[in-house]
């Protein structure tokens, strides 16, 4: 346990209180961005003697990819697809706000159930990687835009990530890095399909995409 | 027993080449055609090697799916089925060679091709599975292969009706049947049908066996689950409908046998289950047949009586075993395997004649056809033989397999107990469905080949060209020699009888004496052909050097008859009808006359399924009601969806923390 490890995490947990209540779509990329730079750092608060060059280069890697690159390819899409400022959420900002504190005292209830052979770099670690993936989640069902919801899934990639980080073992990063790739390719997929779904449809509201789906069997086909 | 592969091979290689030249109608209608015969030849020969030589009769292949093993043996039952597959699909396939040109243009042969040899070659392998795995496979092959059989012609909406009907029937008895193939591996550890021999005990048995006789009876087309049947035959093509009745719904009674001889001594309930669903399948089926007007339907609805016959067959066989009854197991399982081969041959016979009609006029619809008799003269005489042995006329075929089940009825009415009642029920039903069964081929056979033709449809018609009059004349044949045969046939059941009830017990010497009264039935018969080309005879002897001239009946001094007066479908099964109109719920449309000289007039009577209108619409009917209230959880939003995975997520969690 150190106290730079707890303050990190609790900066991780406010940046995820910040994500709901922020309502612009640039500031969502920079928190998620700094909060992948700051998960990012989290094997490297460990003890010195524990950390190995494998977890450095895994680190860096992450800190790279998730502090600039994914926040520069997503800065792209809004601005090629020329997207509007707005977050749009569901139920409004107290109410996801409210949500979000729920979700803490949840995850925090879940991590009391878990048996830590371990020690952790902070007792907090466990409960905010649950709060901040579960936040991710909300986020994606929460928010109409198809960007928002790439930030949300960064988002509960972050959780995921400190979940590893916070038990500092190789093979968990080794895991983290198969789905830092996923996350790489889905980011960039999913910015290229955004923009041409804006250049097609002139907007990127996911409800609209409903319109889609099958419609349901009347009863004379029966 | 290599030697089927070969025949699978050709099957399957030439169905593929067919579907690679499909955009050549003529090569790929060939090719495909070419290898279904051939290959069924090849299946006929390596069936005569396996008979004389039984040692060969068993091949295991490792193989590496789970649980199952390529073990195929081919036993005597099998080979009574693989004998009926070959020989009527490659009358089939020679009759569809010239039969499908009419979709020249229109349809790729190839794919039609290519399903109708898989079909065969997944019949062969249900047939030599020795490994419930590999069976289901086969299984399942055959229901895809034909279910893309049926829908050939899948631009049509009764077709496409019809096929999804198939796909859903089929599949619900596969599902009975992964059920009773769980159970079966779950109390011996193993899949590999050989060691099964252990019989199950307590209630097991009773279960898998309810289990195989929903699966299997419903491909077979038992009454309650025989609904897809008069959907599906008349929407196949012509020599695809032949195969489908006359060997592919056998496949249902071979898969129930093979079932059999897995549970040990039945219990006798299952012997009356079987006769109850025989004598409900063989009156309604052919009370509904009567009723029909389009020709396939009603060759559909007799399927179904003839599968009641069947299983009513095989019921007092079940029964005969579990009592210890020697007499009555062997005359009810010879009578019914009897009725097996029997119907295979003339129903296919039956159904390529009907074909040919369709062939040259276009239409099923009896009402608008007749006097074909003189036009297509081959046609004619091939499905009156057909429709003479389905009613099981005496010298014909279809006669000594109910008269098998008859002799069986009145030795169990010596017997004691319930079996008396049950079989005094049995004659009552043979009789019914016989008396009917004859007036509903007379009434196919007058309406279509006699009398004078009802439209211009039927005025052009001729007789197919030689290869559908081939096959026809063929099946024909049979239909003729196994009515002679039969004392040999029954004879040689004794082996496949033995196989089925795991005993030796008397049956030599009961077969025996059943033979005695065959050989004088068989000695009748000859007489009777004896004294039929005597009239032939004497009819020519009379006709010599006078003029033959067709002139009119007398028509009660009428003076413009027309064609149009002649008996219809519907008043010629009128009186039959009326009667049974209780259970047949025919519906009558007739157009309101108002004027004392009316223009037109219109009279239709149109009966629908019982089972489907009273039972299956109103069951389907509430689920779809009932679904259709969640149809909110399914609104396409996808946050929505995703909130669905995040709280199943969130409820494992917790769950397992």
């Amino acid at each position: 346990m150190n106290n730079l490890g707890d303050f990190v995490v609790i900066i991780v947990l406010l940046m995820n209180l910040m994500m709901l209540s922020s309502s612009r779509i640039r500031t969502c990329i920079r928190i998620v961005a700094g909060q992948g730079i700051l998960i990012g750092c989290m094997p490297l608060l460990n003890d010195f003697h524990l950390i190995l060059p494998g977890m450095v280069i895994s680190a860096s890697l992450s800190i790279i990819l998730k502090g600039f690159v994914f926040p520069w390819l997503l800065f792209r899409a809004v601005q090629e697809a020329n997207i509007k400022k707005e977050v749009e959420p569901v139920g409004g900002y107290p109410l996801s706000l409210l949500i979000g504190v729920m979700i803490f005292a949840l995850s925090f209830w879940l991590s009391t159930r878990l048996v830590y052979t371990k020690p952790l770099v902070s007792h907090l670690a466990a409960p905010v990687s649950f709060a901040t993936f579960f936040t991710g989640a909300f986020i994606i069902v929460s928010r109409m835009k198809a960007i928002t919801q790439v930030i949300g899934y960064l988002l509960l990639e972050n959780g995921i990530y400190l979940f590893g980080a916070a038990f500092l073992s190789e093979q968990s990063l080794l895991v983290e890095l198969a789905i830092l790739l996923d996350i790489f390719v889905a980011v960039f997929v999913m910015g290229i399909a955004i923009f041409h779904i804006s250049r097609e449809f002139d907007h990127i509201d996911t409800q609209k995409l409903s319109e889609l789906k099958d419609s349901i069997i009347s009863k004379q086909d029966i | 027993m290599q030697i089927v592969f070969y025949s699978l091979t050709i099957l399957i290689v030439s169905g593929l080449l067919a579907l690679c030249l499909n955009r050549f109608f003529k090569p790929a209608n060939f090719i495909g055609a070419l290898g279904a015969i051939s290959g069924c030849i090849v299946g006929l020969i390596s069936l005569f090697i396996v008979y004389n030589n039984p040692a060969s009769a068993v091949l295991t292949i490792p193989w590496t799916v789970p649980y199952g093993s390529l073990s195929l043996a081919m036993d005597n039952l099998g080979i009574l089925f693989l004998f009926l597959i070959f020989i009527v699909s490659a009358l089939s396939a020679l009759y569809g060679m010239e039969s499908l040109r009419c979709y020249s243009g229109k349809k790729n042969i190839g794919s039609l091709w290519l399903f109708f040899n898989l079909l065969i070659a997944s019949m062969v392998f249900i047939v030599l599975a020795r490994n419930a795995i590999l069976f289901l496979l086969a299984w399942e092959m055959m229901a895809i292969s034909s279910f893309f059989l049926v829908v050939f012609a899948g631009e049509k909406k009764a077709v496409a009706k019809a096929g999804l009907i198939y796909l859903i029937a089929t599949h619900i008895g596969t599902l009975f049947l992964l059920v009773m193939f769980g159970l079966l591996g779950n109390s011996s550890g193993s899949f590999d049908f050989s060691s099964w021999k252990i019989a199950p005990s307590g209630f097991m048995p009773s279960i898998i066996f309810l289990c195989a006789l929903i699966g299997f009876g419903t491909k077979s087309g038992f009454m309650p689950m025989h609904i897809w049947l008069p959907e599906t035959y008349p929407a196949a093509p012509n020599n695809v409908a032949a195969v489908l009745s006359g060997v592919m719904s056998k496949t249902g009674i071979y898969g129930l046998i093979r079932i059999l001889t897995f549970l040990g001594m039945p219990c006798s309930w299952w012997g009356y289950l079987l006769i109850a669903m025989g004598i409900i399948s063989g009156i309604l089926g052919i009370l509904f047949a009567l009723a029909q007007h389009d020709l396939k339907r009603l060759l559909a609805y007799s399927s179904i009586e003839n599968i009641g016959i069947i299983s009513i067959g095989m019921g007092v066989g079940i029964l005969g075993m579990s009592t210890h009854n020697p007499v009555l197991m062997v005359l009810g399982f010879s009578g019914s395997l009897l009725h097996v081969i029997n119907h295979a041959f003339f129903k296919a016979l039956l159904f390529l004649g009907a074909g040919a009609v369709l062939d040259k006029t276009q239409t099923m619809e009896m009402d608008v056809l007749g006097g074909l008799f003189k036009k297509m003269p081959i046609t004619g005489i091939s499905f009156l033989i057909g429709a003479a042995a389905i009613c099981g006329l005496p010298p014909l075929n279809g006669f000594i397999s109910e008269f098998l089940i008859y002799l069986a009825a009145f030795k169990g009415i010596l017997g004691a107990g319930s079996i008396v009642f049950v079989s005094l029920g049995i004659i009552a039903a043979l009789a019914l469905i016989g008396a009917v069964a004859v007036a509903c081929f007379t009434k196919v056979f007058g309406i279509i080949f006699l009398g004078q033709p009802r439209s211009v449809l039927s005025l052009e018609a001729r007789d197919p060209g030689i290869l559908m009059r081939i096959s026809m004349l063929i099946l024909a044949f049979c239909c003729f020699f196994i009515g002679l045969a039969a004392p040999f046939m029954v004879n040689g059941f004794a082996v496949i009888i033995a196989e089925v009830s795991g005993t030796q017990m008397m049956i030599e010497y009961t077969l025996a004496e059943v033979i005695q009264p065959l050989r004088y039935i068989v000695s009748g018969s000859l007489l009777l052909y004896g004294f039929i080309l005597l009239l032939v005879f004497i009819r020519w002897l009379l006709l010599r050097g006078r003029r033959i001239e067709s002139a009119l009946t007398w028509d009660c001094g009428y003076a413009k008859p027309s064609p149009k007066m002649q008996y219809t479908a519907s008043s010629f099964a009128q009186p039959i009808v009326n009667f049974f109109k209780g259970i047949l719920r025919t519906k009558k449309h007739a157009s309101k006359i108002n004027e004392y000289f009316p223009d037109s007039f219109g009279f239709k009577t149109e009966t629908a399924d019982l089972f489907s209108e009273k039972v299956f619409n109103p069951m389907l009917k509430s689920v779809h009601d009932l679904t259709e209230k969640l149809t909110w959880v399914q609104h396409g939003q996808l946050q929505i969806y995703i909130l669905y995975i995040l709280f199943t997520l969130l409820a494992l969690f917790i769950w397992k923390l």
